[in-house]
């Protein structure tokens, strides 16, 4: 249900953008205004949602530590999984965004008769996520030679490291495989993973759906509807649009505005979503604070004004006793009077 | 509720339909309400409790009443709605964790099949990324854009009674173990939901009574258990005769003695209940076999904090006695017991809640001279800590063979492992008191597994709830029971004593439960000692 | 503990990135390169112009399967002209400079096919034959 609407959903987006852009006139609307609204909403939703977070203060110490501390000079500790110092926090915070460190540890435990629980390795999702999101990456810095002019010559090397296959012409790139191989997965497991699927929702569904949407069509431009595909006029109009002359000169094909539309759609889309992990995951209190909180007083801007029951309090409730058993008082017990 | 026989309890994890075990409901999680019946929730707290602490001054416990879980009404004051979603909105701006776990989840499901409260049930909302989505779709429906133009399809609902009863009973499964947050590739922590939904409970009255009596006791006589000071110090002394009797030694302990060098503070428990009150034993001895000059204090005579499971507020209240009674005795630094939650506090809560310290020094252990850097600034040491820096100088004689009768494992506790980062200084004196083995790898460190009572659940009327929670943790204990011929969990958590014991009871009974400190204890050599052949330790009866 | 320090010069990285583009090209647009008729004045191709502009690489790859792995020599008619398939037999007879034709778009573009690891360009041609009967 959840997924066949997110499919209904790029569809529609699909049929408006192939019929739009058809219309005299409209491709400016497809081609221009909507992509710079796009980047509009992406850029100031995302600074704006940041600043959201920022707003409020991480008023305790919280780091998960995933090893050993620094404590006694003959125990070694564990740098990188429980840092103590900035150096050591940034290496943490590195290694989490660049290789989902979190990830790699993922276990899949089993209950077996006995009962026998067990517990073993399941990197799966982490080589699956790591193989999206590099895909993703290397296919966006990939697009950069339509908006650079001239392109910078280690364009040329990644276009080359991406089809070093060289199979077709144009070259096939290895990242389109493997985005819609991680994609396929992503999804896969969303429907066929018991877990995952009780707890998905169509915020999980529709980013896949539209992602795959843009990878299909990005790929059939490529390859198989090149009509009116002129890369010349394509690059005109990418290069004006961060110009901010942009210049729709002859036509182009109503694939490269449905795949501009979707891109669109996913820019606008980001800032409210939980693609939002993108600019989170840099913020998680659990990762990315030193674990010296016994060492480096923390300040809590909005700690309250709270006192303990003082003792001056417990002793009166209980001087008689203590005076009994021999516990030392501030306040002796007052001389009875004959 | 009775807990179910052994047999009939394994053959249901293992068989019972449910989401651990392949079974998946037909009915999306939104459409399922909880339902309660006696044994699937804790006792709500009683009124006079919540009333005693309304009273106290900087502690916000409303609507003290009669109520039970069963009843359709749970008797909330009638702008309930108003008062948490204001309270939600208050969360979000003093904690930016709130935020980010709020809006970074992407339900990857890394964090699933981590829980041991959902290994041991089954039921999806124990799933960590659902227990949060319980809080999530709250705050969606309320506080985010998208939420509040698609509502449902966008994975919002409202705030409706069923819900809070909901958040009742999930977040009352859970013992903030922070196993999930290890897992999880943006770090996201059920612990700190857990916490924020407890705290918005309270707002309306909803609370259990096995986290709010301790409590209260606690803010009155110092202790959970409401030792008096008389009774408190009757217990320690109890131990020095028991000691004597078993030893020779007579230790020289002293209560709220101003000018002594170190303030000790332990978990109430361990001078009051089995097995704990080895550990006491141990700490009594090791500090007399050294010579410290330390001070037992029967105001702040409560290491643990209760108050970490209601609000922050009542954390602060309760630990604020600790520096203050260290500040009316004019000690230099002060040493803290073996106990989980307790060194939450103390670690990542305590400095910033009630510091700075100033009026006291960087700890430095008069007897090796070590100064304990990492605890520069909250001048609070581990007994673990204190303990592997002794044996590492040769200030301590120890005849592992006193151990003999024991072959031992070790617990991690959640919070030591993934709160503080406390986990080689105990193995460190393990290898020097007793011959031990590690459990399997998946279920130790920073992938500890819980005891399954954590965070006030101790409790004897979920008895069926902590026996399937801790089943994870039972079961690693059973697995070296079984190859290694391990008759001894040892741990550093006092809840852990008590709880652990109750869950080896039932799944592991050949294994007892101790605190390191236990088998240091049997294992120290003293000066003038008269000890017989304890074949039991400190244990033995005479 | 607001970290202001480290958020902001993030977001201020984050807004670099997004404006790289902007920044990089200095607003100003190039000139769209204009591909060099052919200098002896031919005014036909094997497809019609635009088409040719779209899909050339596509055609280059298939001539060069049939003739390389499946030896299907046959030339190509087109409005009653035959052409060899190959990209010096046929296309480069016209188009005679590479630099000014091919070159032009695909450095614009950025794209760089391989036809030359094998092909030579006219101006190659003659300077090898030019060495060998030297």
């Amino acid at each position: 249900m959840k997924y066949a609407f997110s499919f209904l959903v790029v569809i529609v987006l699909i049929v408006v953008a192939g019929l739009g852009s058809q219309i005299q006139g409209m491709q400016y609307v497809f081609g221009v205004a909507l992509p710079y609204l796009a980047i509009l909403v992406f850029a100031g939703g995302f600074i704006y949602r940041v600043v959201q977070w920022a707003k409020s203060p991480v008023p305790f110490p919280i780091q998960t530590t995933c090893g050993q501390a620094a404590s006694l000079d003959f125990i070694k500790q564990n740098k990188l999984e429980c840092p103590n110092t900035t150096s050591e926090v940034v290496a943490r915070m590195i290694l989490e965004i660049v290789t989902f460190r979190s990830l790699f540890r993922n276990t899949k435990s089993e209950i077996h008769e006995g009962p026998q629980l067990t517990y073993e390795s399941s990197k799966w999702l982490w080589v699956f996520s790591l193989m999206f999101h590099y895909s993703f990456l290397l296919i966006i810095i990939r697009h950069m030679r339509l908006f650079l002019d001239p392109a910078p010559f280690w364009m040329a090397w990644i276009e080359f490291g991406d089809g070093i296959f060289q199979v077709g012409a144009p070259n096939a790139y290895i990242t389109d495989a493997t985005i819609l191989m991680a994609i396929v997965y992503l999804f896969g497991r969303r429907i066929i993973n018991r877990h995952v699927k009780y707890i998905s929702l169509i915020n999980d569904f529709f980013p896949l759906v539209l992602i795959f949407g843009i990878a299909c069509t990005g790929i059939l431009m490529r390859y198989f509807l090149r009509t009116d595909v002129d890369i010349l006029a394509i690059k005109r109009l990418a290069v004006g649009l961060v110009t901010f002359s942009p210049v729709i000169g002859v036509k182009i094909g109503a694939i490269f505005y449905i795949h501009l539309f979707l891109v669109s759609t996913l820019l606008i889309y980001f800032p409210f979503s939980k693609l939002m992990h993108m600019g989170g995951v840099f913020l998680s209190p659990t990762r990315n604070l030193k674990n010296n909180s016994r060492a480096v007083r923390h300040i809590n801007p909005w700690n309250p004004d709270i006192k303990p029951h003082s003792y001056a309090g417990y002793e009166d409730e209980f001087r008689e006793f203590m005076v009994d058993a021999g516990i030392p008082v501030e306040k002796e017990l007052p001389v009875e009077k004959g | 509720m009775a807990v179910p026989k052994l047999e009939q309890l394994s053959k249901s994890v293992v068989q019972g339909p449910s989401l651990a075990t392949g079974a998946i409901p037909t009915r999306d999680w939104m459409d399922i309400p909880v339902v309660f019946k006696e044994g699937n929730f804790a006792y709500p707290a009683k009124k006079e409790k919540v009333e005693y602490l309304n009273s106290q001054k900087g502690l916000h416990f409303p609507n003290a009443r009669e109520w039970s879980p069963e009843h359709d009404d749970w008797k909330l004051p009638e702008n309930w709605k108003e008062i948490i979603l204001a309270g939600l909105k208050e969360r979000l701006e003093k904690f930016r964790s709130l935020k980010i776990f709020m809006d970074c989840c992407v339900r990857c499901g890394a964090c699933a099949d981590k829980c041991h409260f959902f290994l041991g049930t089954g039921d999806p909302k124990n799933m960590p990324v659902l227990r949060a989505e319980l809080l999530r779709s709250v705050y969606r429906n309320d506080f985010t854009l998208a939420g509040k133009i698609m509502g449902r399809m966008a994975g919002a609902r409202e705030m409706t009674v069923g819900v809070l009863k909901e958040w009742f009973m999930y977040s009352y499964q859970c013992t903030e173990c922070r196993r999930c947050s290890v897992f999880c590739p943006y770090g996201i922590d059920t612990a700190e939901v857990t916490m924020m939904i407890r705290e918005l409970l309270h707002l309306v009255g909803v609370g259990i009574n096995w986290i709010l009596e301790p409590a209260s006791n606690s803010n009155r006589t110092g202790n959970h258990m409401g030792l008096q000071p008389h009774t408190f110090k009757d217990n320690v002394d109890f131990l020095a005769d028991d000691i004597e009797n078993l030893t020779g030694i007579r230790v020289n302990h002293s209560f709220n003695r101003k000018g002594a060098e170190v303030l000790f503070i332990t978990p109430s428990a361990d001078v009051f209940a089995e097995p704990g009150l080895y550990t006491a034993m141990g700490y009594l001895l090791l500090f007399e076999a050294i010579g410290l000059d330390y001070t037992w204090s029967t105001y702040a005579s409560e290491g643990g904090n209760f108050g970490l499971f209601t609000n922050n507020e009542l954390m602060k209240k309760l630990n604020a006695k600790m520096y203050a009674e260290a500040k009316r005795l004019g000690v230099k630094y002060i040493i803290g017991g073996e106990c989980g939650h307790m060194w939450r506090v103390l670690h990542q809560y305590m400095d910033t809640m009630n510091g700075p310290a100033d009026f006291l020094e960087t700890p430095v252990s008069s007897i090796t001279g070590t100064r304990f850097t990492n605890a520069a600034s909250t001048k609070m040491v581990h007994i673990s800590e204190f303990t592997a820096d002794l044996i590492k100088h040769g200030k301590i004689k120890l005849d592992k063979s006193r151990n003999s009768h024991v072959k031992a494992t070790y617990h991690d506790s959640c919070n030591p492992a993934r709160a503080m980062g406390l986990m080689d200084e105990p193995r460190y004196i393990l290898d020097h008191v007793v011959d031990w083995v590690e459990m399997p790898e998946n279920t130790i460190r920073e992938q500890t597994f819980c005891c399954g009572s954590g965070t006030g659940l101790n409790t004897d009327e979920i008895m069926e709830l902590r026996m399937r929670a801790g089943l994870p943790r039972a079961n690693a204990v059973k697995y070296v029971h079984d190859k290694k011929g391990v008759n001894m969990l040892s741990c550093v958590c006092a809840i852990d004593r008590a709880t652990l014991t109750s869950l080896m009871n039932y799944w592991n009974p050949d294994v007892r439960v101790c605190g390191v400190s236990e088998l240091v204890g049997n294992a120290l050599v003293i000066d003038g000692e008269t000890r017989g052949d304890l074949d039991d330790g400190l244990r033995t009866m005479l | 503990m607001y970290n202001k320090g480290t958020i902001i010069p993030g977001l201020i990285i984050f807004v670099l990135i997004v404006m790289s583009p902007v920044l990089y090209n200095g607003l100003k647009a190039g000139s769209v390169p204009k591909p060099e008729p052919p200098p002896g004045g031919e005014k036909q191709c094997v497809l019609p112009v635009s088409e040719m502009r779209d899909k050339h690489m596509q055609l280059l790859n298939e001539w060069r399967d049939e003739v390389l792995r499946d030896d299907e020599r046959v030339t190509v008619v087109a409005d009653g002209k035959q052409y060899r398939k190959g990209l010096q037999l046929a296309c480069m007879q016209c188009h005679t400079n590479k630099e000014k034709f091919c070159d032009s778009c695909h450095e614009y573009a950025s794209v760089k096919p391989y036809c030359w690891d094998c092909h030579l360009t006219p101006a190659q041609q003659k300077a090898a034959l030019k060495k060998e009967t030297h």
